[in-house]
């Protein structure tokens, strides 16, 4: 198939970006989205030009480093799906694809397509996680812990980080990041201990990097490669609003 | 690393407990509006007992808090998310599915109600119980909706008044179950539900209203 | 150089116990006096870089994606096992380690394994108190699958995504230790050499990915825990920057490289449908537990198939060929995974193929569907299902899977002793970096287990046991003439490569390398062919230095990092060769097609081929020098692994 590319360039952080249109052709529809562009740089390359840089690495829609803004939707429109695991029998011969790159103050733009999100690991660090260290635990039976809420926080955990709910968001919030975290660790006894100060924690860390907050559009779930519930995050300000009153 | 200030969540309490406020509100006063379709001197005795009495104006006053916290902080929490979303904006952006226009438009939705709803103070409220505070006689409630709603211009204006309120707590009502974080999977659908109910409810008293006095009467 | 294992004496079962009785520690005011580099972030790098954090070293951590939590680790799916015998099927550590040596063709270390299986039951308690939500029971109580190699079920998962979750486990341990300041994050780095003062490893080049600037970082020990080498044939399961520089730059400095040929083709992954194709993808081996595989018996039925006029389903059930239930009635479906590969192998080359390049047998799931229904299954595979449906637009649940072997996972790396510590004092490998624990073959979900194990238990023992005697060394100086050297090595690199402004780009050199290590160095091998890929990658190599074309782009440039990495590849893909061509015998991964018994089983040469192969740098273009580490069992009987 022949199809159309408007892809943002952009050189560096502080320079102007704009879109460059690229005709691309005989593009197999089997190969993935990721591919394509992969066809689209070994041309550029040939041709002496600069290739597009793009973040990827697993190509199996778990790493998470993959993410672009393909014709208005985060790893394009289809549902619980990566941008590398998009394939090209997705769109029709002809088509123009718009590509931008995660557009959001708290995702500053590296090159091209490639954003920074470290602001999700300060995220994480501020208390994405259970403050065991190594050694010293109980068995692993020791703890009973019901089906039903490790099912739930199990679908919680299921992030990776990809960034598409910052993305997808009118408010560049990375609230469904955050209480898919704070849920996971909330619904399971081991977490459950540090809750209150975990989800503290991270929603400050959250404001002071610069995201936005929610407003409910819930655009964030129907972006989400892995169907992350906006109930995590209900969930998130619950817990919240409990630790402050009890503080 | 941490920011002075309310908490982005703390602030979409605030927004939740006000719109929730203001949702018991209007069942109220659409309640009390329907009553002058089936009988016009229980009408006019509401009308009197949210005079100038010391509890209506309490409760004015509670509902002039309510109504300044949500503006105030609508206003702060658009322009903190408006910057966060960065300068330069997506060329093209699709409203996935499941995402609803209302929930978008929020600020511009409360926006046209506000403005809908000077009007409508200036209409009632301030030839109302204003008047009686100020010293001067009210005017009696049902003449006040007959001559209002007799206008055509007015009836229609009031009627997309209804329609933009209607989408406000159309978003409204589930979302304040979200943000005080009573919403879970299974109930999600469930209370997204119930605010659609309630959504139509209200605005259908005041509409009853409204289309009563306009073409019946 | 003499290879000496430090393998502590007394009992197989009390060694590891001895050594960390006997072993030296270092007081906590000295902790904060040293430093560590970690290299990679994946189970091992970022389990170890968080223990030693912990423990209150001061440690650097480096990757080449933009967040810890990207590594391949990330990816592993099925499980990761444990001797728990929670399912009280007669597991016990005995038997874990008798299995995972048995698996690994009896090339792996005893002592190292037994450590192994050891610590196995520490890990799963460690990622339970971490909060990684592995799949449990309707008691609460953990639940348990069966995976390759094994008849008991001792593997602990997290639906389809354990290595994500467990990975995930050890990213958040980092990141509360990088929070605390003990640990600082260096991501988007590459490394490009090892620096090596007084014969110690001191420090690290790495290269900025994001500005293309040359930075130098030192410290009393470097760890290298940057994976396999697996991308040498191109297609691969692993990820796009996976790459086995940071360890060869360690074998260039004077570290051994171990086995390099004992590389693992994994037996369930989507076929291959075009040249433009990036990677393969994997599907959990757990799928053999339900699945079934099969190709038609008769071969005209498979032609058939192969040319699209007729459908799996259109074969009966009387015509299908079970061919690993048929030939290995005992563990049927479940044999490892180089056994099943073969054996895909030799179906497809005997045209029974089923897919339009005939490189495809089917993964049934009918059976197990009617037996456990749908909704059992989605439970267990969902995600795996969607994935499959996602890349191949069949739906799995009514069409039987289509997939055929791909190269998976390194068993081979930097040869380390029973401390994890390379021939270089102070050089350390961790994980599918190194070579030590899975012989020839590695047995499903032992990776996970390998990866966490150094990461969390050997590694903070045996770094305390090595620094014990670095307490006086102050940080060390980037200034030293040993950085700038090999600064300068590295400049000269990049510059040489800039310069040839060929006409070739790196992805068409590597995918001609790609192929002629999956033609000759892949599944099966002959003397003849191996010669064949020496001289070949020889040739390539050449033309890699006059012909490749990298654009000359300040700040980020990916396509100076993957020629960087290829120009590694082009060296590495040698000495795999090499060292195949050098083992005469058949056995895990390894398959010599001329060291076979009557009925096509791996034959293997214990007398003579019973070692590690450890191989010495001597110049790119010279042969390196073999060392052998006589591998000694004194506590399994070695024996021809059957699993009929």
């Amino acid at each position: 198939m022949n199809i159309k590319l408007k892809i943002w360039r952009q050189r560096n952080a502080s320079s102007k970006g704009k879109f460059v249109e690229y005709q691309l052709n005989d593009v197999p529809a089997e190969a993935s989205f990721l591919e394509m562009l992969d066809i689209l740089n070994e041309q550029l390359v040939l041709k002496g030009d600069d290739p597009i840089t793009f973040d990827h690495d697993c190509r199996e829609g778990i790493c998470g480093a993959c993410g672009l803004y393909i014709n208005g939707h985060p790893h394009g429109k289809f549902k619980n799906t990566t941008t590398c695991q998009l394939h090209m029998r997705k769109f029709k011969d002809g088509d123009t694809i718009t590509v931008e790159p995660w557009r959001s103050e708290a995702f500053p733009i590296i090159k091209d397509l490639m954003v920074d999100r470290s602001a999700l690991d300060k995220l994480i660090q501020a208390g994405g996680y259970i403050s065991v260290h190594t050694g010293g635990v109980p068995d692993a039976n020791a703890i009973p812990i019901n089906k039903h809420k490790a099912d739930l926080a199990m679908d919680a955990a299921a992030c990776i980080g990809c960034g598409a709910c910052v993305a997808a968001c009118k408010n560049g919030s990375a609230m469904l990041f955050v209480g898919a975290k704070v849920s996971q660790f909330a619904l399971l006894p081991q977490g459950e201990i540090e809750s209150e100060d975990r989800v503290q924690k991270m929603v400050a860390r959250m404001d002071a990097l610069g995201f936005g907050s929610c407003s409910n559009t819930y655009a964030c779930q129907a972006e989400c490669p892995k169907g992350i519930s906006v109930s995590n995050i209900a969930r998130m300000n619950r817990h919240f609003f409990v630790a402050k009153i009890k503080k | 690393m941490h920011k002075k200030g309310l908490s982005s969540i703390t602030k979409k309490l605030i927004m939740a407990v006000t719109g929730g406020g203001l949702v018991f509100f209007l069942m109220f006063h659409g309640a009390m509006n329907v009553v002058s379709i089936f009988s016009e001197d229980g009408y006019r005795w509401i009308c009197e007992f949210l005079g100038a009495n010391w509890y209506a104006i309490v409760g004015t006053i509670g509902l002039a808090i309510l109504i300044a916290l949500h503006l105030i902080y609508a206003f702060i929490l658009s322009y903190q998310n408006f910057k966060a979303r960065g300068k330069q904006r997506y060329a093209v952006n699709e409203r996935p599915e499941g995402v609803s226009w209302a929930s978008k438009n929020m600020l511009a939705i409360g926006a046209f109600v506000l403005f809908g709803l000077c009007f409508h103070l200036y209409d009632f409220w301030s030839k109302m119980q204003l008047a009686e505070i100020n010293g001067n006689a009210p005017v009696d409630g049902i003449d006040q909706i007959k001559f209002i709603f007799s206008n055509n211009y007015f009836s229609i204006m009031y009627l997309l008044w209804l329609v933009a309120i209607w989408f406000h707590l159309s978003h409204g009502i589930a979302s304040v179950m979200q943000s005080i974080g009573w919403s879970n999977i299974q109930w999600k659908r469930r209370l997204e539900f119930l605010g659609n109910f309630f959504a139509i409810i209200i605005v259908a008293m005041f509409a009853s209203v409204v289309i009563y006095y306009w073409l019946i009467v | 150089m003499e290879l000496n294992s430090k393998i502590p004496s007394g009992p197989l079962s009390e060694k590891w116990t001895k050594y960390k009785a006997e072993q030296k520690l270092v007081n906590p005011a000295n902790k904060r006096k040293l430093d560590i580099i970690v290299v990679g972030t994946g189970l091992a790098g970022a389990s170890a870089a968080a223990s030693f954090g912990e423990m209150g070293f001061n440690v650097k951590v480096f990757c080449i994606q933009d967040s810890p939590r990207r590594a391949h680790s990330i990816a592993a799916q099925g499980g990761i096992n444990a001797a728990k015998n929670y399912a009280n099927d007669g597991d016990s550590v005995q038997r874990l380690f008798v299995d995972t040596i048995k698996g690994g063709d009896y090339r792996a270390r005893e002592a190292n394994v037994y450590r192994l299986a050891e610590v196995s039951n520490n890990i799963i308690d460690q990622c339970v108190a971490q909060g990684v939500p592995f799949a449990r029971d309707y008691s609460g109580l953990l639940a348990n699958r069966s995976f390759g190699g094994a008849q008991v079920s001792r593997t602990f998962y997290a639906k389809g995504q354990t290595g994500q979750q467990l990975l995930l486990g050890a990213y958040g341990a980092l990141s509360k230790e990088i929070e605390r300041g003990t640990v600082k994050m260096y991501a988007r780095r590459e490394m490009m050499d090892v620096v090596i003062v007084d014969g110690r490893a001191r420090g690290i080049i790495v290269r900025n990915l994001v500005t293309g600037e040359l930075e130098r970082y030192s410290a009393h020990a470097v760890v290298i825990a940057s994976g396999g080498y697996g991308r040498v044939f191109f297609l691969s399961t692993n990820a796009m920057s996976s790459n086995g520089s940071a360890a060869w730059q360690c074998y260039k400095k004077g570290a051994c490289m171990a086995n390099p040929c004992f590389t693992q083709i994994h037996p369930t992954c989507i076929s291959v449908h075009g040249d433009y194709q990036s990677k393969l993808t994997l599907m959990s081996e757990s799928l053999r537990n339900d699945g079934r595989i099969w190709v038609p018996k008769d071969a005209e039925k498979a032609r058939l198939l192969r040319e699209g006029k007729i459908k799996a389903t259109d074969i009966p059930e009387e015509e299908r060929d079970y061919y690993l239930e048929r030939r290995y009635p005992a563990f049927g479906n479940l044999v490892p995974r180089d056994v099943a590969s073969r054996a895909a192998k030799e179906r497809c080359d005997a045209g029974y193929g089923v897919n339009n390049t005939g490189r495809a047998v089917y993964l049934d799931f009918k059976e197990a569907i009617q037996r456990l229904g749908k909704q059992a299954i989605e439970e267990k595979y969902g995600n795996l299902f969607e994935m499959y449906e996602r890349i191949v637009d069949e739906n799995p649940y009514v069409t039987p899977m289509m997939i055929y072997p791909a190269v998976h996972y390194t068993m081979g790396g930097l040869w380390v002793d029973y401390e994890l510590q390379t021939t270089v004092k102070g050089l350390f490998a961790a994980g599918e970096a190194n070579f030590s624990d899975h012989g020839a073959n590695r047995l499903g979900a032992s990776a996970l287990m390998q990866g966490l194990s150094d990461g969390y238990f050997v590694l903070p023992y045996t770094m305390q046991n090595y620094l014990a005697d670095q307490i006086n060394v102050p940080h060390i100086s980037t200034d030293l003439p040993e950085f700038e050297e090999a600064e300068n090595a590295v400049k000269q690199k990049i510059t040489k490569i800039l310069a040839i402004n060929g006409d070739e780009t790196v992805d068409m050199i590597h995918r001609r390398l790609g192929r002629i290590m999956w033609e000759k160095v892949g599944m099966s091998r002959t003397e003849q062919g191996l010669k064949e890929a020496i001289e070949e990658i020889k040739q390539l190599r050449e033309e890699f230095w006059q012909h490749v074309k990298v654009p000359n782009t300040e700040g980020m440039n990916n396509e100076l990092e993957k020629a960087l990495r290829v120009a590694d590849f082009l060296e590495m893909g040698e000495l795999i060769a090499r060292d195949a061509l050098m083992r005469n015998e058949s056995c895990g991964g390894h398959f010599r097609v001329e060291y076979q018994t009557p009925d096509g089983e791996a034959k293997r040469d214990d007398e003579h081929y019973a070692f590690v192969a450890a191989y010495e740098f001597q110049g790119v273009d010279n042969e390196p020098l073999l060392h052998k580490e006589e591998l000694k069992f004194e506590n399994v009987e070695l024996k021809q692994r059957n699993y009929k």
